[in-house]
């Protein structure tokens, strides 16, 4: 029987080209835009976004122009549930969640997959910069674009279910590919903020939902050296944005070291304080067997972040990383996703980490 | 579009002339143009002075909400009020809300029974001296159910109140006759007859003078401007001509045809519920809740099987939206999302029939495990 696939569309031009491609490989293909706001208009504006009018008109034309059914589908509530308030709550507490990578795992893969299986569906296909074939998660070949980091957070069983057509080709070539197979979202640019703050401001989207909270700003010595108007505004390693009355001693930047939402303080210090030698992260999700003992991978802590060596060490729901070398602006609530080579081989939640200078 | 209105339209799109033009050219289109309106005219059991072409349903509706309200308020400050029946189409609707929002109108909205009927009770209390318009469809679009307008024309008429009614649903399969029901404005569309799409008329009563909404040439009497169509109007007056000819003989097909569906759906489904009024309604509409479901997931299981049914309206981004018209029936919104329209036109066919009769139950088997996962 032929296979039915559910091709998410979000209105750009990649989940486009992979509901074509999808189709074009004799699959039985209906697109589905997810709607994810309940007021369309108060999201983004702007070039490009999951939830705007312009974003479904786009995926409908898509469609048309593929000549596949198309629906919309109304996840609003469930969204703004798992991603939007699962997003400002982590930011309250004083960690950096990755809102891209909790859509994967709890709306892409979990209730549209469910829904989709329900209605009789085999498989979800979306426009994934990654390769999945035989149980194996691997990088994009464009490396540039590589998308494996968010969709190391699924589980074994969620991937079974995955179509990722885009993996084998560059985004440059699925540009020209949209304009070959004439879909005119082909010029359309690529999304790179949060579809859910219209302008961008994340600072200004967690105060209107937090409120202002002012608090001090200290350096490692517990001097205070500046005020913030919510600790919730910080990431780790972050150095614009601090607004310090004084310069350090020594006339260096500063950076965002700790946040402690306890004591709603904010500790800055030398970029050299940031280095993090190990990581513990929790709740591990694994694309193959678990592993037992310790073993030697390659782990990516943010997306599109740096690549470092490191020993693994798995302890029930526990995971420990010992860095080759030291890595910076490592943020608890971000995913470290270990990889052997291209291969996923899991992920697992940053929850604490151990720094160089300590 | 049926091929005689195809043929006359075609006809038309090979000849020049603007039927406003006093030479022969001109001339031609006019004459065009005034047998066309006679042919509507005689079919609605109007005059054809009383035939206002306009590009469509949503114009008319439009020209008649707006320009009938703000002439009477032009004659009458004191008149205001609108009353317009809670279940009415989006083009009147969205017309009567903007009157609110904008031009100060007070707007009442008709409640209607279980049926989604307004009783003439309902009308006849709301109305006073302070009342502008009554505007109430003659038959559903969405639940086929269709309003007692000879009774409703007659109340707002003795309070000396124009009453508009939207027909574009119930022009192509009852008998439908303007002078004989009392309306002061009736709505008509040309594509719902079998005509083109983009065009559609007012019949608007001797006397009854809205307030333009296009300004312009003064054409159409002086109430809508804008040059005729007249290839448009041709093959709209041919579609009016077919369809008066048949609807006797389709209607009495349609709603053998329509019963058999019923009775299917029912058998398949037990609790499914028909909405709107079992006997008085559109002989081509049936009308269900079917309870746990998502009418999304319905329509898109349905489509797979080649069966095309709908929903209701959705937001413009596409998200269905619970039916304006089973909510004020009674509905809860649960019900009102899980409901879907099939509608039975000259194309259907006993296999058609058959063919959901088969798919219904397995259908709506499949969409409640969706709807509760």
């Amino acid at each position: 029987m032929t296979l039915r696939v559910l091709a998410a569309m979000s209105g750009g031009v990649d989940s486009a080209v992979a509901a074509a491609r999808a189709a074009e490989a004799g699959y039985d293909v209906t697109g589905v835009h997810m709607a994810l706001s309940s007021n369309p208009q108060s999201y983004r504006t702007g070039a490009r976004g999951c939830c705007t009018l312009e974003d479904s008109r786009d995926a409908r034309r898509a469609a048309d122009v593929i000549g596949i059914p198309f629906y919309v589908w109304d996840l609003a509530e469930r969204f703004h549930q798992d991603v939007v308030e699962d997003f400002v709550s982590e930011y309250a507490a004083g960690r950096t969640p990755n809102p891209c990578l909790r859509c994967n795992e709890k709306i892409k893969f979990a209730a549209l997959l469910d829904r989709a299986v329900a209605l009789g569906f085999d498989a979800v296909c979306t426009g994934h910069y990654a390769r999945w074939e035989g149980g194996v998660l691997r990088r994009a070949v464009d490396e540039a674009k590589d998308q494996s980091y968010v969709l190391a957070v699924c589980t074994p069983e969620q991937l079974a279910r995955a179509l990722f057509p885009l993996g084998d080709t560059t985004k440059a070539g699925i540009r020209a590919e949209a304009e070959r197979r004439g879909l005119t979202v082909a010029d359309k640019p690529d999304s790179h903020d949060i579809c859910f703050i219209a302008d961008g401001d994340t600072r200004a989207f967690l105060a209107e939902r937090l409120g202002a909270a002012p608090g001090p700003i200290v350096d490692a010595d517990g001097t205070t050296v500046g005020e913030h108007e919510g600790a919730y505004g910080f990431t780790i390693g972050q150095r614009k944005g601090l607004k310090l009355g004084r310069p350090a001693a020594d006339g260096k930047a500063r950076y965002v070291l700790d946040i402690s939402p306890v004591t709603n303080t904010v500790t800055v210090g030398p970029r050299e304080a940031l280095d993090v030698v190990e990581i513990s992260a929790e709740r591990p999700v694994w694309l193959g067997e678990v592993p037992a003992g310790a073993f030697g991978c390659q782990v990516q802590l943010r997306a599109h972040g740096e690549v470092y060596d490191c020993t693994a060490e798995v302890d029930g729901d526990r995971v420990r990383l010992r860095l080759a070398e030291a890595a910076r602006g490592v943020a608890a609530g971000q995913a470290a996703v270990l990889y052997a080579g291209d291969r996923v081989l899991g992920s697992a939640t940053i929850d604490g980490t151990v720094r160089a200078s300590a | 579009m049926l091929p005689e209105a195809i043929a006359a339209m075609t006809a038309e799109l090979a000849e020049l002339g603007n039927p406003s033009s006093l030479h022969a050219v001109g001339r031609r289109a006019r004459r065009v143009v005034e047998e066309s309106r006679e042919v509507i005219a005689e079919a609605f059991g109007a005059r054809p002075s009383e035939v206002i072409f306009t590009s469509g349903g949503t114009e008319a509706d439009n020209l008649a909400v707006k320009g009938l309200y703000w002439a009477a308020r032009a004659a009458d400050p004191a008149r205001v009020r609108v009353l317009a029946s809670a279940v009415e189409h989006h083009a009147v609707l969205d017309a009567v809300q903007w009157l609110a929002d904008h031009e100060g109108a007070a707007v009442e909205w008709l409640p209607v029974d279980g049926s989604g009927r307004v009783r003439p009770e309902t009308l006849r209390a709301a109305m006073g001296p302070d009342v502008a318009l009554v505007t109430v469809m003659w038959a559903n679009n969405e639940v086929g159910t269709v309003q007692p307008v000879a009774e409703l024309a007659a109340i707002a008429r003795e309070h000396g109140v124009p009453f508009h009614t939207d027909a574009v649903q119930a022009a192509a399969a009852l008998p439908v006759g303007f002078t004989a029901s009392g309306a002061h404005a009736l709505t008509l569309s040309g594509h719902k007859l079998g005509g083109p799409l983009g065009v559609g008329a007012l019949l608007l009563a001797k006397g009854t003078d809205p307030v333009p909404v296009l300004h312009g040439g003064g054409q159409e009497r002086d109430v809508r401007s804008g040059t005729l169509d007249t290839p448009a109007i041709a093959g709209f007056a041919a579609a009016v001509r077919v369809s008066a000819e048949r609807r006797a003989d389709e209607a009495a097909r349609l709603a053998a045809l329509r019963d058999e569906l019923i009775a299917a759906v029912r058998a398949a489904v037990p609790d499914a519920i028909l909405n709107g009024d079992p006997a008085g309604r559109l002989p081509g509409n049936a009308h269900f809740s079917f309870p746990g479901c998502e009418g999304d997931a319905l329509l898109m299981l349905l489509d797979a099987r080649g069966i095309a049914c709908s929903t209701g309206s959705a937001c413009s981004a596409g998200v269905s939206q619970p039916s304006h018209v089973l909510l004020a029936m009674g509905a809860d919104p649960a019900r009102a999302r899980g409901s879907l329209r099939f509608t039975l036109g000259h194309t259907s066919t006993e296999a058609d029939v058959a063919e959901l009769a088969q798919a219904i139950g397995p259908v709506v088997e499949r969409a409640r495990r969706a709807g509760l996962s």
